[in-house]
C-alpha cells in the first residue's frame, strides 16, 4: 500500500509535465491575436482616411475618380475567392489532397484578379495625375487600400506555398494547421474589403 | 435483425463526428454554412452597390446610413460563416479577443473623426487667395 503511493507521488511530475503540453489549438488563438492587432493597423489607416478623406486640395473627389462597376467586380472577385477557401477547406476535411489543391489555385486565381484589377486602378489613377502626392484624401487612400492589397499580395504567395506544401508532403497535421490559419487570415481579409469598399469606395461617391 | 448493426454503425459514426467537432474547436463549416454565408454576403454587396450607383435614396444621409449599417452586418456575417466565430471557441479566448479588438477601434476611430472634426471647425476660415498661396 505505501509502496503504492510511493510510486504515485513520483508518477505525479510526469502526469503534470503532459498536461502542459497544447496542442494544435494554442497556435490557432495566437494567429487570432495576429489578425486581432493587423485589424488595429487597418483600423488608424481607416481612421486616417476618415479625418483625410474630404481633403481635396482642390484636386479631383472620389466622384470624378472612383469607378464603381470596377470596384463591384473586383469585391466579387474576393468574395469568389473566399467561397473556394472554403471549399478547399471541405476538401481538406475530406483528406483529398488533389482537389484541396485545385481549390486553392483557384482561390489564387480570384486573388490575383483582385490584385491585377486594384493595380490597374492605382496605374489608371496615378496615370490622370490623382497620385499619392495629389492630395491628403489620395494619400490616405493609397495607404488604406495599398496596405490592404500588399496582404492579399502575401496572402496569395502564402496559398502558393502551401499548395507546393500540400502537393509534397500532403495533408499532413502541419499542413492542416498552416491551411487553418491561412484561411483566417484570406476570411480576414475579405472583412477588411467589406470596410473599403463600404467606407472608402461607397461613402467616398456618396460624398 | 438487420437494423441492429445499421443503428450501431449509425450511431459509431455520429460519435466519431461529435468527437471530431470537440477536437477542432476552431471549426470548419459545412457546406451549408459556406453557402449560407456566401449568399448573405452577394445580397449584402449588391444591395449598397445599387443604392449608390442608382441614386435611389434621396438622402445622402440616409445612403450613407444603410451603406455603413449593411456593411457591419455583412462583417458579423463573414465572422460567423467563415471566420466561424463562436463564444466557444478556444474556451471563449478568440472572442475576447475580438471584443478588446473592437473596442480599442471603436475609441481610435471615433476619437479620430471626433477630435479631428472638432479641430476643422474651429480653424481660421480660409479665403481662395490664402489657399493657392500655400507651399
Amino acid at each position: 500500500m505505501t509502496n503504492a503511493t510511493q510510486t504515485d507521488a513520483t508518477e505525479a511530475p510526469q502526469f503534470y509535465l503532459e498536461e502542459e503540453h497544447h496542442p494544435e489549438g494554442s497556435t490557432m488563438l495566437g494567429f487570432w491575436i495576429y489578425l486581432m492587432s493587423d485589424c488595429l493597423i487597418f483600423a488608424v489607416l481607416f481612421a486616417t482616411h476618415g479625418v483625410l478623406g474630404r481633403n481635396y486640395a482642390a484636386g479631383p473627389s472620389p466622384a470624378d475618380l472612383f469607378d464603381l462597376p470596377l470596384v463591384a467586380i473586383n469585391t466579387a472577385m474576393l468574395l469568389f475567392s473566399s467561397i473556394t477557401y472554403g471549399f478547399a477547406m471541405l476538401q481538406m476535411e475530406r483528406n483529398a489532397k488533389m482537389e484541396t489543391i485545385f481549390w486553392l489555385g483557384v482561390t489564387a486565381v480570384f486573388g490575383l484578379a483582385f490584385l491585377g484589377l486594384e493595380l490597374y486602378e492605382f496605374y489608371h489613377l496615378i496615370h490622370e495625375g490623382a497620385g499619392p502626392t495629389r492630395s491628403a484624401f489620395l494619400s490616405s487612400f493609397f495607404t488604406l487600400v495599398g496596405t490592404h492589397g500588399l496582404h492579399v499580395t502575401f496572402g496569395i504567395i502564402w496559398i502558393v506555398t502551401m499548395m507546393v506544401q500540400v502537393k509534397m508532403h500532403g495533408l499532413i497535421p502541419e499542413n492542416r494547421r498552416r491551411l487553418m490559419c491561412l484561411s483566417m487570415f484570406w476570411h480576414f481579409l475579405d472583412v477588411i474589403w467589406i470596410g473599403v469598399f463600404s467606407f472608402v469606395y461607397l461613402i467616398g461617391v456618396i460624398g | 435483425m438487420s437494423s441492429q448493426p445499421h443503428s450501431l454503425a449509425h450511431e459509431d459514426a455520429h460519435e466519431a463526428h461529435h468527437g471530431h467537432s470537440h477536437g477542432h474547436e476552431a471549426g470548419h463549416g459545412s457546406l451549408r454554412s459556406y453557402m449560407v454565408g456566401f449568399a448573405l454576403s452577394v445580397v449584402l454587396t449588391a444591395i449598397p452597390f445599387a443604392l449608390v450607383m442608382s441614386g435611389a435614396l434621396d438622402s445622402k444621409m440616409a445612403t450613407a446610413v444603410v451603406v455603413m449599417g449593411l456593411g457591419a452586418i455583412q462583417i458579423v456575417v463573414h465572422m460567423i460563416f467563415f471566420l466561424h466565430m463562436n463564444p466557444r471557441s478556444e474556451g471563449g479566448w478568440t472572442m475576447m479577443a475580438l471584443i478588446f479588438t473592437l473596442i480599442i477601434v471603436g475609441i481610435a476611430l471615433a476619437g479620430s473623426l471626433w477630435v479631428m472634426h472638432h479641430l476643422n471647425v474651429n480653424m481660421m476660415p480660409m479665403t481662395h487667395e490664402m489657399m493657392k498661396n500655400m507651399p
